[in-house]
């Protein structure tokens, strides 16, 4: 019991996807520029990962290992295409927002690093947990990032404005911005955990 | 006495150190600054002092975080940053500007990278490209001088919509809106001689930038194939503060003579090509920038021959 909750909670803390193992870039740099663009994409992310984490996993004795990638692949793409109508049909203006990066989570590296570093070689009950808490990371991670990068760049939360008569930091919704946010993130959480384990 | 040639081995000891280099620096870039508060009114004095306070209180700052003794305050690199940061803003901002950029500046430009030599672009550049980046409306309100009868701002000489036609002079002497450092040739020519006599920088980078700007804007400028006015093109703008001032920092250029002459060749290319076709009017401080982050290529492809060895 005590391994399987290691399973869940080093997604979050010590193999943070975006914070220490830093995969996934791709999509936290696109959309981290407001909350509910990166609460979105962390939960479409989570979901793809769940399923296709616990599918992997009850088939992984019969995917041959020479074309285990093309396998994840279709089964990870079939999520994405669940996901993907979903949220056109629930959340329109989330589905416009996010773009191209939703179809793209089927090539997206946390999701395929999972499924080939875990999925593919553990049980599904722990598979399911680690899908779980590495979304769990991920998203936590897009919202501190996108929190950040909203708050300074536009001075709104979640849409509303919190700051008045600042001039937004215009940098930090730009591109340029979120590798500078997620540079100083990763640069103060190692900071912090190296003082930490030296003393 | 004052002999220090930034260039691969060998060496010899001298009594030059850097701070007596920074502090140099500060000096030849004075008679600019006179010429910027004369210009635009002594409000612009609040905008260097901001900047340059700003730099060393976060300078000092970062120093104390890192447990470095507050001597390294004084080595007079703050104080030069603050200066350059002022010289790249419009002469009148909202107070915070250069706070907000110096702080830039030094903690991403410099301390970030493990402070002074270690870092990678001229600190002073990236603040102004922060602010430029962050916040166009202010970055680009530019005053007139003081003396003219509009006094609010219009565009600088190199941009697009500039109606006012300048001559010459006028642009040699800083008769015109632009940053608060980069208007006056002449002041800056002084300073520049003032680095060139104490042998403080080479005439490698300004040469080979200024000549390249001149040479593409003759070429391929705005009046037609061969027509192009490069001297409008050399004196307007910030070309003669970057290519003296800014280009020449000697952790951010290239080692070599040859380094420096391609070095200066890519700047003057860049600005050329952002000031021709690219959508902001000026491209000095971003072509600066680029080939800082192309030195240490340049630097690994420039060797000079080991002291001492014998061609085979």
């Amino acid at each position: 019991m005590k391994k399987l909750f290691k399973e869940f909670f080093k997604g979050i803390g010590s193999e943070n996807p975006t914070f220490r193992l830093v995969l996934g870039l791709c999509p936290t740099l696109a959309v981290s520029t407001s909350v509910i663009n990166g609460f979105g994409m962390g939960i479409a992310a989570t979901f793809v990962l769940l399923g296709s984490n616990i599918i992997i996993s009850l088939v992984r004795k019969s995917i041959p290992d020479q074309i285990r990638i093309p396998c994840f692949i279709v089964i990870i793409a079939t999520f994405v295409t669940i996901v993907e109508l979903a949220m056109k049909a629930y959340a329109p203006e989330l589905s416009k927002a996010l773009g191209i990066f939703v179809p793209l989570i089927v090539v997206n590296c946390i999701v395929l690093g999972r499924a080939e570093a875990f999925a593919c070689r553990e049980g599904v009950f722990a598979s399911m947990l680690d899908a779980l808490g590495m979304g769990t990371g991920f998203t936590l991670a897009l919202l501190l990032i996108s929190a950040i990068r909203e708050l300074l760049g536009n001075g709104t939360l979640l849409g509303f404005l919190i700051l008045k008569s600042f001039d937004p930091v215009l940098y930090l919704v730009l591109a340029p911005g979120a590798l500078l946010v997620i540079g100083l993130l990763i640069g103060g959480i190692n900071f912090l955990s190296s003082k930490r384990r030296s003393a | 006495m004052n002999k220090l040639t930034v260039s691969p081995s060998p060496h010899i000891k001298s009594s030059q150190t850097t701070k007596k280099i920074m502090w140099t620096v500060v000096i030849s870039l004075i008679p600019a600054g006179i010429a910027g508060v004369y210009i635009f009114g002594i409000s612009s004095l609040n905008v260097i002092a901001l900047s340059i306070l700003s730099c060393i209180f976060t300078e000092a700052l970062v120093l104390k975080f890192r447990n470095k003794g507050p001597k390294a305050v004084l080595d007079g690199s703050a104080i030069l940053t603050g200066l350059l940061l002022a010289y790249n803003l419009p002469p009148q901002t909202p107070f915070w500007i250069p706070i907000v950029g110096g702080m830039v500046s030094i903690v991403l430009g410099k301390q970030i990278f493990g402070g002074l030599g270690q870092n990678i672009f001229n600190p002073a550049l990236v603040g102004r490209a922060f602010l430029q980046i962050s916040w166009p409306v202010y970055m680009t309100a530019w005053k007139n001088p003081r003396w003219w009868p509009d006094a609010i701002s219009s565009a600088t000489p190199l941009a697009k919509e500039a109606v006012t036609n300048f001559s010459y002079m006028d642009l040699f002497l800083g008769n015109r809106p632009g940053s608060l450092g980069e208007i006056c040739v002449i002041a800056l020519l002084i300073g520049a001689l003032f680095l060139l006599v104490t042998k403080i920088i080479s005439l490698h980078i300004p040469l080979s930038y200024i000549g390249t700007v001149g040479i593409i804007t003759w070429v391929f400028g705005k009046e037609g194939f061969f027509k192009g006015d490069f001297i409008f093109n050399i004196l307007a703008g910030g070309i003669i503060l970057g290519a003296f001032f800014m280009a020449t920092d000697y952790v951010t250029s290239p080692l070599t003579k040859k380094g420096k002459i391609v070095f200066g060749i890519g700047c003057g290319i860049l600005t050329a090509i952002i000031r021709l076709r690219g959508s902001y009017p000026e491209g000095v401080c971003y072509s600066i920038l680029f080939m800082n982050a192309a030195v240490p290529i340049i630097d690994r492809f420039t060797k000079t021959k080991k002291y001492g060895l014998i061609k085979k």
